[in-house]
């Protein structure tokens, strides 16, 4: 692995981490409220695919998407102000969590009904097929989703149409409280897509170099015009579903024997055994993530708050429209 | 069937004689025409390409835009109609048909929580150009699954914007205008219209697409309907006439927003207001309409604006329970002569 997307792999992973724990510290505090769902366990997942994307690739993600947003380019300072619902945030407050959006750099969000990625990221595909364009889409969506109907309703369309969308499952196991044994009769997410004739496979989402590779040659097929393609990322997350969840239904056992085995962790083992990168440079980037998360919780608190409530409902107000153009 | 307000009393924007059209052919050439002119629309649902559409509005399309703007789909409302939103996100003007306002049930979750609301929380950065089609209403003993209306839950959506045309010449301006528009835009089109003619003139000059018409100046009462029930109205209006009643007719034409400078104007000048809908009268659409009227022009009013709606049942099969289940014009009648109490001739 080059040096340079070594660095900067860990570094987004570093930056992942911590961001989340200062959100955990802040919605304590009482300055980020609503649902409040975190990343801490399966960085390698959005870092790993993202980093392996385009930049003109379009991003379709779920509410637990703080990271997809800051790997995508979005500051952390847009991030972390959305979370505090001011002004600056990346969806000028109006949005929150659940819902960062930056149009610019091709971020389509950010949805928290479950399933709703799907249908999103086939019209985008649809539209790039339309228009004969290069990029691709990315679709975010958890274990839980997989059994929603828009689910299998856009997979039989995206093969039919092979558009270009690269599945991603997060599969973290637990659809909130429930264990995906419980939740799904054929719980290898990947074999899903055989019955649209959708190739996929499975790699481990602990293990971001493996991620990162798995995405390329997805995209590859992806990009050739072979229609969509299926990547399930085995993963875990270490904290509740949310803020509001104390995680009664899994064991701290269970959770120790996932934390061994710690993306991050792993990652910088790699690094120094392959020797990519120095001692030096890995603090270098730590300390430099951590900077950016304390000047981002800065911004936030400094930040002012949105004021018009009723601005953008429409894009013209409502008895305004004339259809002069058509 | 001839439509009634063929009268030259009503019609918005037509001054000179023009040639008469269907609904479903009207429709049909807005359908061209924004097509032509606009490589970012594409039509997609079921059976709108090589079959032609179930009430033929997109009939010839296909062959002459190709699979690609004129999309067969599998029967996926809710993902269809994603993709739909999806695609305008990043530049389509995609018009979605969805077969029966019925199946829009399955769609609403792509409508409600995506299409309308996407703007508003991104904080402004997308808009979702995108066109929702239905055709719906009573028809002709189709039974409960096949009757839905769903004003109601669509008008209580901030971010949609609905209309409901009747005529002809409103079906294909309200459709350019739709698709013209950079919000979601409902239009909703009733099943027992689409064979219904009416006076075309593609050059007339459109009013906006929200506002509402007078089909027909009275001076008694404003009788306040829109689709099939502005015939409805109409017809009852005629019937009014012999005893020497003068109603107005208003098609509303548009049901998000509601043209209330237009309801207003027709009010103070008749004093009394009776909303004609097919839909149930509980928590319908008529109730908005009424109370937002008796708000705004309690000092106009003589009495309470009131409402005449479908009866609190699903729609049943038998033809005769059906017809009872929905306004006719003679229900107006007498609607309206309780509104105004026994009249000297
Ligand atoms: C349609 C819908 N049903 C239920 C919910 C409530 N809910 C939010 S997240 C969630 C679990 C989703 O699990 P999964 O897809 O595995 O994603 P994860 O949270 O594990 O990342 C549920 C049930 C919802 N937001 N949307
Ligand atoms: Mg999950």
């Amino acid at each position: 692995m080059q040096r340079q997307l070594a660095r900067q792999i860990y570094y987004d992973m570093v930056l992942a981490r911590l961001f989340e724990q200062a959100a955990a510290e802040q919605y304590a505090q009482g300055r980020i409220a609503g649902f409040l769902h975190l990343y801490p366990g399966e960085e390698a997942v959005a870092v790993g695919t993202l980093r392996a994307a385009d930049t003109g690739d379009y991003v379709v993600s779920t509410y637990r998407e703080h990271v997809h947003a800051l790997v995508w380019g979005i500051t952390p300072e847009a991030v972390m102000a959305e979370l505090f619902g001011k002004a600056t945030g990346c969806s000028g407050g109006y949005g929150g969590s659940m819902h960062l959006f930056d149009a610019q750099r091709r971020f389509l969000g950010g949805y928290a009904i479950v399933g709703e990625t799907f249908p999103v990221a086939i019209g985008v595909g649809y539209w790039l097929r339309l228009t004969e364009a290069p990029d691709a889409v990315l679709c975010y969506f958890g274990d839980g989703a997989a059994n929603q109907g828009t689910f299998h309703e856009s997979l039989n369309m995206a093969a039919l149409w092979k558009l270009p969308v690269l599945f991603v499952c997060e599969n973290n196991h637990y659809q909130i409280g429930t264990e995906i044994h419980r939740h799904t009769a054929v719980p290898e997410i990947h074999r899903h897509g055989t019955a649209y004739g959708i190739p996929g496979r499975r790699v481990d989402g602990m293990d971001v170099v493996a991620v990162y590779e798995a995405t390329r040659m997805a995209l590859e097929h992806v990009r050739a015009g072979n229609g969509p393609y299926l990547l399930e990322c085995e993963t875990y997350r270490y904290r509740g579903h949310s803020m509001a969840d104390p995680g009664a239904y899994r064991s701290a056992l269970e959770v120790a024997e996932l934390r061994a085995r710690d993306p991050i962790d792993g990652f910088r083992e790699r690094v120094r055994r392959e020797g990519w990168l120095e001692q030096a440079e890995l603090e270098q980037a730590e300390s430099e993530a951590r900077a950016a998360v304390e000047a981002a919780v800065k911004f936030a608190e400094e930040s002012l708050e949105p004021t018009n409530l009723e601005q953008d409902v429409y894009v013209q107000p409502l008895d305004l429209y004339d259809g002069a153009k058509a | 069937m001839k439509r009634a307000h063929n009268d030259k009393a009503g019609l918005i924007g037509i001054s000179r004689p023009a040639p008469v059209l269907q609904v479903w052919q009207a429709l049909n050439i807005a359908h061209d025409e924004v097509m032509a002119r606009d490589e970012s629309v594409f039509i997609l649902g079921e059976d709108v390409g090589l079959y032609g559409g179930s009430y033929r509005v997109t009939q010839g399309l296909y062959a002459k835009y190709g699979e690609w703007r004129v999309r067969d789909t599998p029967i996926s409302e809710n993902s269809f109609t994603g993709l739909g939103v999806g695609a305008a996100l990043v530049g389509g003007r995609p018009i979605v048909e969805i077969m029966t306002i019925n199946f829009a049930l399955l769609a609403l979750d792509a409508i409600i929580n995506m299409a309308a609301k996407l703007r508003y929380m991104s904080g402004g950065q997308f808009k979702v150009p995108l066109v929702v089609r239905s055709p719906g209403g009573v028809a002709r003993q189709l039974a409960a699954q096949h009757s839905q209306r769903l004003e109601h839950t669509l008008m209580n959506v901030p971010g949609l914007r609905i209309v409901a045309p009747a005529t002809p010449q409103d079906a294909y301006w309200q459709l350019k205008q739709a698709v013209a528009c950079d919000d979601p835009v409902i239009v909703l089109e009733h099943e027992l219209l689409y064979f219904s003619e009416g006076p075309f003139d593609p050059g007339a000059e459109p009013p906006p697409m929200h506002a509402a018409a007078v089909r027909r100046r009275g001076r008694d009462i404003s009788l306040i309907a829109w689709h099939r029930m502005v015939d409805v109205c109409l017809e009852a209006a005629r019937e009014l006439e012999t005893d020497g009643i003068d109603a107005e007719v208003v098609d509303l034409r548009s049901l998000r927003p509601i043209d209330l400078p237009l309801l207003l104007e027709s009010v103070s000048r008749t004093h009394r207001a009776l909303v004609v809908e097919e839909d149930c009268r509980f928590a319908g659409a008529g109730a908005e309409i009424a109370a937002t009227l008796n708000e705004a022009a309690f000092f106009e009013l003589e009495a309470p604006v009131q409402r005449l709606a479908g009866r609190d049942v699903p729609i049943p099969y038998n033809a005769r329970l059906e017809a009872a289940s929905i306004p006719d014009a003679a229900a107006v009648v007498r609607a309206v002569r309780g509104l105004l109490g026994p009249r000297e001739k």
